[in-house]
């Protein structure tokens, strides 16, 4: 008992800073979709107003299924990428040393700035970038082709290049401690690669899939700076749409449509929560 | 494991893995080259000519705003997050190994303030200031939007970190007569050290790239990731690359030292 008092008491200044910017502000923001906008000034309400104009709009339907389209083809990506190239070095590169150095080599620019990362897309996609001069110097096309840059390609390449490792770091991580025995045992037992891989590998992995797409499904369906720059302002997701109206000042529909986002996220991750028990996996 | 057919996937996978860090570097490496630009060159290839042109130009123009503020604030602000992460994980991780009451709704706090849109957590942040009459400043609700997103990582660090620690060495050194202060000090923390370094590399990181969190909370005075994401829709000249290239550079030094000194302890302690 006065074992876990103290364990209380050591949890406490995260408690405190967690309920102070990330509790608090989420309720502010489930409040705040209930104020009246006066067209100038919003003020403290209750008021189903904001979320009758969320709902009934078209323009909400479709940018929700933009925004569920991004996030989808990104995560199928990145999961595809992720977990071949954990795969590789885990079970292809054999010297530790090696192995470790590789994993790192794809972490380094994960430390360098997002908002670089994006621009440096430009040179290559660009009417005059590489990818249409070379294109051309093969003669494949004889003009530059315009979908490549602004354009819901440039957004998916871009958060494919900056997420993957947001799914490739903990497949690795959960790879990484897989008994080799476990594997040698069904090589013994006559499994064919491709059983080791469905039945040993993928289920053991699951724990660093489950977190990935975590994070790669909430860092898209939570992006509006890369989809209003890379697709050249063409396409809309929910929180570029959000964004809009806050520059704006209509907090309060703002905050409707946050609530409505919230809730699906919540629910996408509470789903995988409850097919992959992270936290008692990750104490294993 | 020596046949053919697994020889053939090995390469299949290796060359799968060069594409991929080819795709994961050409960006930075286009960036990096680019500023380098001649003065007449522009935003894409070719180049026109070598020059440290918009390199000069960062440090002798106006027109790029108050850079060098926006650069300290960033860096004085991502330290600050950094040393609050650091010291508030370590201690979440160690009352984390026991279920206390509370421990689970904490957890799932951590989970939501990890997957919450970072604008929206700004959002809600700069509201209750304003509600509270108070101003968004990048020292006090910036610092505080920054740690909504460092601290679950943090914590998540931790968990896998302690994970490892055998309780059983906390338990010899009690039964050795040291005092709590003593174990945390002599036991714990030298073992656990590494992994405070990874707590320290992102939360340092992730505040210092911070962007969505920061856009609402940190008041007048924008942090660096604003500053250059404002400068991207002005400037169309390869300065840009050249704040890409500056600011990449300084994250190296700051991994090289971070895993330098990780390298030091374990050669330490062997």
């Amino acid at each position: 008992m006065n074992r876990n008092r103290a364990a209380q008491v050591l949890a406490t200044p995260m408690a405190a800073l967690l309920i102070a910017f990330a509790g608090a502000p989420l309720v502010m923001v489930v409040a705040l979709s209930f104020w009246s906008f006066d067209g100038l000034e919003y003020h403290p309400d209750f008021t189903l107003a904001n979320y009758v104009e969320v709902f009934s709009s078209a323009v909400t339907w479709t940018i929700f299924l933009n925004t569920v389209k991004y996030a989808a083809i990104t995560w199928v990506l990145t999961l595809l990428i992720g977990f071949t190239v954990a795969y590789y070095l885990v079970f292809h590169v054999r010297v530790l040393k090696v192995q470790i150095g590789l994993f790192l080599l794809c972490t380094i620019p994960f430390w360098t700035s997002t908002v670089i990362r994006m621009i440096g897309w430009v040179p290559f996609l660009g009417k005059e970038g590489l990818f249409n001069n070379a294109l051309i110097a093969t003669g494949a096309i004889d003009r530059p082709l315009e979908f490549l840059l602004f354009s819901d390609f440039a957004v998916i390449l871009t958060y494919v290049n900056l997420f993957t490792l947001f799914m490739l770091a903990p497949i690795f991580n959960s790879m990484a401690k897989i008994d080799r025995n476990v594997v040698e045992a069904a090589l013994d037992a006559g499994a064919s690669p491709a059983q080791i891989l469905r039945d040993v590998i993928i289920p053991l992995s699951r724990t660093g899939i489950a977190l990935g797409s975590i994070f790669v499904l909430t860092l898209v369906m939570g992006d509006f700076f890369i989809v209003r720059v890379m697709s050249g302002g063409q396409s809309t997701s929910v929180v570029s749409a959000m964004k809009n109206n806050i520059d704006q000042l209509y907090y309060p529909q703002a905050a409707a449509m946050a609530v409505l986002l919230i809730a699906v996220v919540l629910i996408l991750v509470s789903v995988i929560l409850r097919v992959v028990d992270v936290r008692s996996e990750l104490a294993k | 494991m020596e046949t053919k057919s697994k020889s053939l996937s090995f390469w299949l996978l290796t060359a799968f893995f060069v594409l991929f860090v080819l795709f994961l570097y050409s960006p930075m490496i286009a960036v990096f080259i680019l500023s380098f630009q001649g003065p007449t060159g522009g935003m894409t290839f070719p180049l026109r000519g070598l020059s440290l042109h918009w390199f000069t130009d960062l440090f002798t123009s106006s027109r790029y705003g108050d850079l060098g503020g926006a650069f300290q604030r960033s860096i004085l602000l991502s330290l600050l997050a950094m040393l609050v992460t650091v010291v508030v994980s370590f201690f979440a991780g160690l009352g984390f190994r026991r279920r206390f009451w509370g421990s689970g709704a904490l957890f799932y706090l951590a989970i939501i303030a990890l997957v919450m849109p970072g604008i929206l957590t700004g959002l809600g942040i700069g509201t209750i200031f304003q509600t509270l009459g108070l101003r968004t400043n990048w020292l006090v609700s910036g610092l505080g939007a920054h740690l909504s997103w460092t601290l679950p990582f943090g914590l998540l660090i931790m968990f896998a970190v302690l994970n490892r620690f055998n309780g059983a060495w906390e338990e010899a050194a009690r039964d050795a007569g040291a005092r709590p202060v003593q174990v945390l000090g002599m036991v714990t923390l030298p073992i656990v050290f590494p992994g405070l370094i990874a707590v320290a590399l992102f939360g340092l990181t992730l505040s210092y790239d911070e962007y969505p969190r920061s856009l609402l909370t940190v008041g007048t005075r924008n942090t660096l990731p604003i500053h250059v994401a404002n400068l991207t829709a002005n400037v169309t000249t390869p300065a840009l690359y050249a704040i890409g290239t500056l600011t990449t550079f300084l994250s190296l030094i700051v991994i090289a030292g971070a895993f330098g000194t990780i390298s030091l302890a374990a050669r330490k302690r062997r």
